[in-house]
């Protein structure tokens, strides 16, 4: 059992990707998430659950400092991304390009399926067409949506059903090259049997990026995560191994109750 | 590929262009905030020796002899160019305001489909129309009509140009109007119709006081456009300095005389500033009106 | 229960009333107006042809065409547009993407409406006093196009910022989490989906510069003119000021003449309106999410 001890100092092994200590979010004066402190491992899928309004979302969004973008939201404790005190970097940009992000309701945005995916690659300055090809291939196919599109890729990324959608905007996440990927309840408008294949690409993709999911699904959890975080009212109740969380060998009777299905 | 933690810190070309454009945009945004200050400006520039000056208060207010271009005695009271603006604009208000009322009310809560879209289109239409061909409708069309309809030697003054402006003002009024009345939640109608209550008792008891705000603005906005009309009102008034007793009275609006005498006035005379200081009151005033239009629509937001 | 039928009936009945009133007043609204439209239409229709488009007025308007005017009026619309079109669509940027909800924000909004809200000829007296006067451009198109871009300016801030507002937020947090600056954001996917909204935006001031009288008559428009503007710093004829002119200030006018100019004056602007209409009625049935 790994339970974060708040004073320790932030780690320094370098299998840390990314150290939570002391954050609190808030919207305006009321704090959403309180004293949070965690560590992710590189290559790891770090499982997040909690009943809905537990701070989750706040999390993750904190996570790429795109509470920045909002007038209410204020962030105070430190993140720091491969040792990084991620509120130090001078170019905000650069942090969220390498880390991806999936929304709970997928976003294709209206551009063609192609520029959807080169659109990141764009934005970092490869022009050329045959590396821009070969990423919008490789991403695809990662996301196990190249076969559906590959003959239609001047299509608009924007009016692809639910499940296609959701795969496009983990292709989008993958072209961007992330050492982070941040999925935030992705299975939410996607059908069971794209959700197997979603889990089954996000199971491969550890080999190479760090992968933190917010799932409000128990089950999802124990299938992929390999340690997860028990969110509840704005608090961290606690974080271990994956398993060790279901096969009831924790220390707080909450996390019990809610792993077994009592609440939430 | 890994990239090192430092390359977070370098900020590239896309770093410095973003920073850039919102300092452009930011600019232009404020632009707006320039330009009204700079209206005030400049036309007070023009105009402050007289205000400080020459001008009489009293005079400006109560006197309603304009003689700006007397050899000997030039005068500049203002107060028929005042009392023909409000008597134009006051008839047209009570031309406009009952009928595009109502007709809000009918394309807002009582048109459906097609005819409301219909009449939406025809009335943005009719707001689009220029003051100078309203002005040309004033004399070409009107002015014979009041004459045969009412036996008067000459049709052009109060009667003519606030029908003109109580046309031209409607649409106006009517498309905010019916902004106000679609802002009006679709909650509360629908909480008013499960009780049982008729269209129209929803329209009176629950959209109308809901929108009243609103409302209130458009009439403003209204009054606002009819003060501050310039070529119709000059065509169709008959431009004759009267403190008009009468709808077949011709008058002299502030706005027409600007226009009819500035052509005349050479620049840096007492004239030409007694003008621009019409037009500094002309500005005061409907900034105030548009000031109160925007707090009345401020409160419905709050609301 | 044949009380409250009864009721049913009277209210029923009460509410038909209301209806039909209403809907007389809507129908008193806009008949007169088609019927002064007719008027122009039957008296100033057989005036209109090619040749009196591009045949020079002569006899101070009395016999030829509307050569000078017509060419006038594009002039004064064009260059307009050069200056307002890029202050408007930044100022909208500004206000749709960027603007924080402060006080600031709120005077901007309360300057738009004011710019709109301030009387024409309050306009031409600024124009003949900052462009004419202190910036020296004369009585020039220059000045008279300053003015009434100065003018129509909240035309295009508002319809930009309304399209703009249009696009989903989804869309640029999606960019933004992308590692996308604002400005990348804004020209990728914001302006692309918005650019259609803008245009309809761009005729509907196209139609509005085009009818307006009061703030160029005195900052570049002139009554009579017997050759073409060649720059901007000329002065100009104008379709407006020339049925001002013809209308009321030349005796002896022949009606087809001034019916004519009056239906060409209207039928630009309200084709130009009804294109913008149109355009957007358009874009409504084409979506792209």
């Amino acid at each position: 059992m790994v339970t974060p001890d708040p004073t320790a100092a932030p780690s320094a092994t370098s299998d840390v990707k990314l150290s939570v200590r002391n954050l609190t979010i808030s919207y305006g004066e009321e704090a959403i998430l309180r004293d949070v402190s965690l560590d992710v491992r590189e290559h790891e899928i770090f499982g997040i659950i909690g009943p809905a309004g537990s701070g989750k979302t706040s999390f993750l969004r904190s996570l790429n400092r795109m509470d920045e973008v909002s007038d209410t939201m204020s962030v105070e404790g430190s993140v720091l991304f491969s040792g990084r005190d991620i509120h130090e970097v001078r170019n905000v940009y650069n942090l969220r390009q390498r880390i991806g992000v999936v929304f709970p309701l997928p976003v294709g945005l209206p551009l063609t399926i192609y520029e959807n995916v080169a659109l990141s690659p764009r934005l970092r300055g490869i022009r050329d067409k045959s590396t821009l090809d070969e990423t919008v291939e490789r991403c695809l196919t990662r996301a196990a949506l190249w076969d559906e599109v590959k003959d239609r890729l001047d299509a608009l990324g924007s009016l692809l059903s639910g499940g296609q959608q959701q795969r496009l905007t983990i292709a989008r996440a993958l072209s961007q090259d992330p050492e982070l990927l941040l999925l935030d309840e992705f299975s939410i408008a996607v059908d069971p049997v794209t959700t197997m294949r979603i889990e089954d690409v996000l199971r491969d993709l550890k080999q190479e990026v760090t992968i933190i999911m917010v799932t409000n699904l128990v089950q999802q959890a124990r299938r992929l995560a390999d340690r997860t975080a028990f969110f509840l009212n704005g608090k961290l109740v606690e974080v271990g191994e994956t398993e060790e969380l279901f096969t009831g060998s924790v220390q707080d009777q909450r996390t019990r109750d809610y792993v077994e299905g009592r609440f939430g | 590929m890994r990239r090192s933690v430092g390359d977070l810190d370098r900020r590239g070309r896309a770093w410095y262009v973003d920073k850039a454009v919102a300092g452009l945009v930011f600019i232009g945004g404020i632009s707006a905030i320039v330009f009204i200050i700079g209206i005030f400006v400049f036309i007070t520039r023009e105009g402050w020796t007289f205000v400080f000056g020459t001008l009489d208060f009293g005079e400006f207010f109560t006197s309603i002899e304009w003689r700006p271009t007397s050899e000997n005695d030039p005068t500049y009271g203002a107060l028929a160019l005042i009392a023909g603006t409000a008597s134009v604009t006051g008839l047209a208000m009570l031309v406009a305001v009952p009928f595009s009322l109502g007709a809000a009310i009918f394309i807002a809560e009582f048109a459906t489909g097609r005819t409301r879209e219909a009449l939406k289109v025809l009335v943005e239409l009719l707001a689009a129309i220029p003051s100078v061909v309203w002005g040309f409708i004033g004399l070409a069309i009107m002015n014979p009509l009041i004459i045969d309809l009412f036996d008067v030697p000459i049709g052009l003054g109060v009667l003519n140009s606030g029908i003109i402006l109580g046309l031209m003002a409607a649409p106006i009024m009517t498309t905010i109007a019916e902004d106000a009345l679609k802002a009006v939640p679709d909650g509360y109608r629908e909480a008013a119709e499960a009780m049982g209550a008729t269209k129209w008792q929803v329209i009176r008891q629950v959209v109308l006081p809901a929108g009243k705000n609103g409302l209130m603005a458009a009439v403003l906005l209204g009054v606002g456009r009819g003060f501050g009309e310039t070529m119709a009102v000059l065509m169709a008034s008959g431009h004759s300095i009267n403190l008009p007793t009468s709808p077949f009275d011709s008058v002299r609006a502030l706005t027409a005389t600007i226009a009819a005498e500035l052509g005349d006035a050479p620049r840096g005379m007492e004239h030409y500033q007694a003008l621009f200081t019409l037009g500094i009151f002309l500005f005061i005033v409907t900034f105030c009106i548009n000031l109160a239009a925007d707090i009345a629509v401020r409160g419905v937001r709050k609301g | 229960m044949f009380a409250a039928s009864a009721l049913n009936e009277r209210n029923r009945r009460v509410e038909g009333i209301y209806k039909a009133l209403f809907g007389l007043m809507t129908v008193l609204l806009v008949v007169p107006v088609l019927i002064i439209l007719g008027v122009l239409i039957a008296k100033g229709g057989p005036a209109v042809s090619f040749e009196f488009l591009f045949t020079p007025p002569t006899d101070q308007g009395r016999q030829g065409g509307i050569l000078m005017p017509l060419i006038g009026t594009i002039w004064l619309v064009v260059v307009a547009l050069i200056a307002s079109v890029p202050i408007g669509v930044a100022a909208a940027i500004y206000l749709s993407e960027y603007a924080p909800e402060n006080w600031l924000t709120r005077l901007i909004n309360l300057a738009i409406i004011n710019l709109a809200g301030v009387p024409s000829i309050v306009h031409a007296l600024f124009g003949v006093g900052a462009f004419v006067v202190f910036f020296e451009f004369g009585i020039s198109i220059l000045a008279a196009s300053l003015t009434l871009a100065i003018m129509t300016l909240p035309v295009v801030i508002v319809a930009t910022r309304e399209s703009l507002q249009a696009v989903p937020m989804a869309f640029r947090e999606a960019c933004w989490n992308m590692g996308a600056t604002r400005w990348q954001t804004i020209r990728k996917v914001v302006l692309p989906n918005a650019i259609s909204g803008i245009l309809t935006g761009v005729i509907l001031e196209v139609s509005r510069s085009a009818g307006e009288t009061a703030p160029i008559m005195f900052t570049g428009a002139v009554t009579f003119l017997p050759f073409l503007p060649t720059g901007v710093l000329e002065p100009t004829m104008a379709m407006s000021l020339h049925l001002f002119t013809i209308s009321n200030s030349v005796p002896n006018m022949p009606d087809e003449i001034k019916y004519g100019t009056a239906l060409v004056l209207i039928s630009m602007v309200l084709i130009m309106n009804a294109a913008s209409i149109a355009f957007r009625v358009y874009l409504r049935g084409k979506k792209k999410w």
